[in-house]
């Protein structure tokens, strides 16, 4: 629909959602990078939620008591043992990251090359650390306690395969972005997106984000269960 | 195109506060094991901080709530037709466990407390 002086003609949300959809052109008004972030962050949605809803199935269906994730996943320092420690300190360290990639979209739009470079190094740096902290989980699982994809000393036998394929995956996507993050880093600092603008920095944003987002799932449900 | 927006800027503050708050309930949900919360006081504070964190990284760290209802209905409405497999998925699961329990016995546990 034309509108003739350039403003969007109405607030009315529904009355937009109509005309953008149905006008033969672009329906989604942001860079197109963005849209299709958005879409594949849509796609990514139904690949987790596929896991976390075969975790349930199988957890559902054991007859077997469940292992409980609270005692697995304690650690000690010196001390007695403390309950589900390593997992609070990564959700902690991943809200970090998703903190000081917000800020490094907002630097980016405002043109401050080097803050939106060095937030994004951070950024890169705090999936590193999780990542780091998650190979050590991996390896404390497998080497110490004997926890197989087929079998555990704990209980059900699928606590493993949902383990593995879960965390595995998220831990996938969180070394993806370091990657991604640092290329789009070093992009900024040389001015590789002086011309094209700095929307580059929010589509990163947007994926990095994402990764905290389904790491909030994961916690809830597989963790704290 | 002159109805193109421009990059979402928004004030720094409401980052560093929306920051804070992911912090807080990340405390508290863990603090609901730390306590040992148990039955349904334990799943529905899970599920209370999981929804708060979700909605604030969705509406304000990607910047949903400042987007066209043509983004926010294309990206947010899809997902619901996951509800239909997670219930599904969960009657087949009740059913698969009283298969079990029918057929091959329950070890140990008691029939109600097998989550």
């Amino acid at each position: 629909m034309a509108q003739g002086s350039g403003e969007v003609a109405t607030n009315d949300a529904v009355t937009d959602l109509v005309s953008d959809w149905s006008a033969e052109k672009e329906v989604f008004k942001v860079h197109w990078g963005k849209a299709m972030m958005w879409i594949f962050l849509l796609s990514d949605t139904f690949i987790f939620t596929s896991f976390l809803t075969g975790y349930m199935k199988v957890r559902i269906s054991s007859t077997v008591p469940w292992p409980n994730a609270s005692e697995i996943f304690a650690l000690s320092f010196g001390g007695d043992p403390i309950p589900l420690i390593l997992i609070a300190i990564m959700t902690f360290v991943l809200i970090t990251s998703s903190g000081t990639m917000a800020l490094a979209v907002n630097y980016g739009y405002r043109n401050e090359r080097v803050k939106t470079a060095l937030l994004l190094f951070v950024t890169a740096g705090f999936g590193l650390l999780f990542v780091g902290m998650q190979a050590f989980e991996w390896t404390k699982l497998i080497a110490e306690e004997g926890v197989r994809p087929w079998g555990n000393p704990f209980g059900a036998a699928q606590f493993g395969a949902s383990f593995f394929m879960i965390t595995g995956f998220h831990g996938a996507h969180v070394s993806g972005g370091v990657i991604y993050l640092t290329y789009v880093a070093f992009g900024v600092l040389n001015g590789r997106y002086e011309k094209k603008g700095y929307d580059i920095v929010e589509i990163a944003g947007l994926y990095w984000h994402f990764v905290d987002l389904v790491w909030v799932f994961i916690f809830a449900f597989f963790y704290l269960w | 195109m002159a109805t193109k927006e421009e990059g979402q800027q928004h004030p720094l503050s409401i980052y560093i506060w929306i920051w804070v708050l992911l912090f807080v309930f990340s405390t508290a949900s863990y603090m609901v094991d730390y306590y040992q919360f148990q039955g349904y006081l334990r799943w529905n504070l899970i599920l209370i901080f999981m929804m708060l964190k979700a909605g604030f990284i969705v509406a304000i760290f990607m910047h949903m709530a400042w987007e066209r209802l043509a983004l926010i209905t294309a990206i947010l409405l899809p997902p619901l037709a996951l509800l239909v497999l997670i219930g599904m998925m969960s009657i087949e699961g009740d059913y698969t466990y009283l298969a079990r329990a029918e057929f091959f016995g329950v070890d140990e546990a008691p029939v109600v407390e097998h989550h």
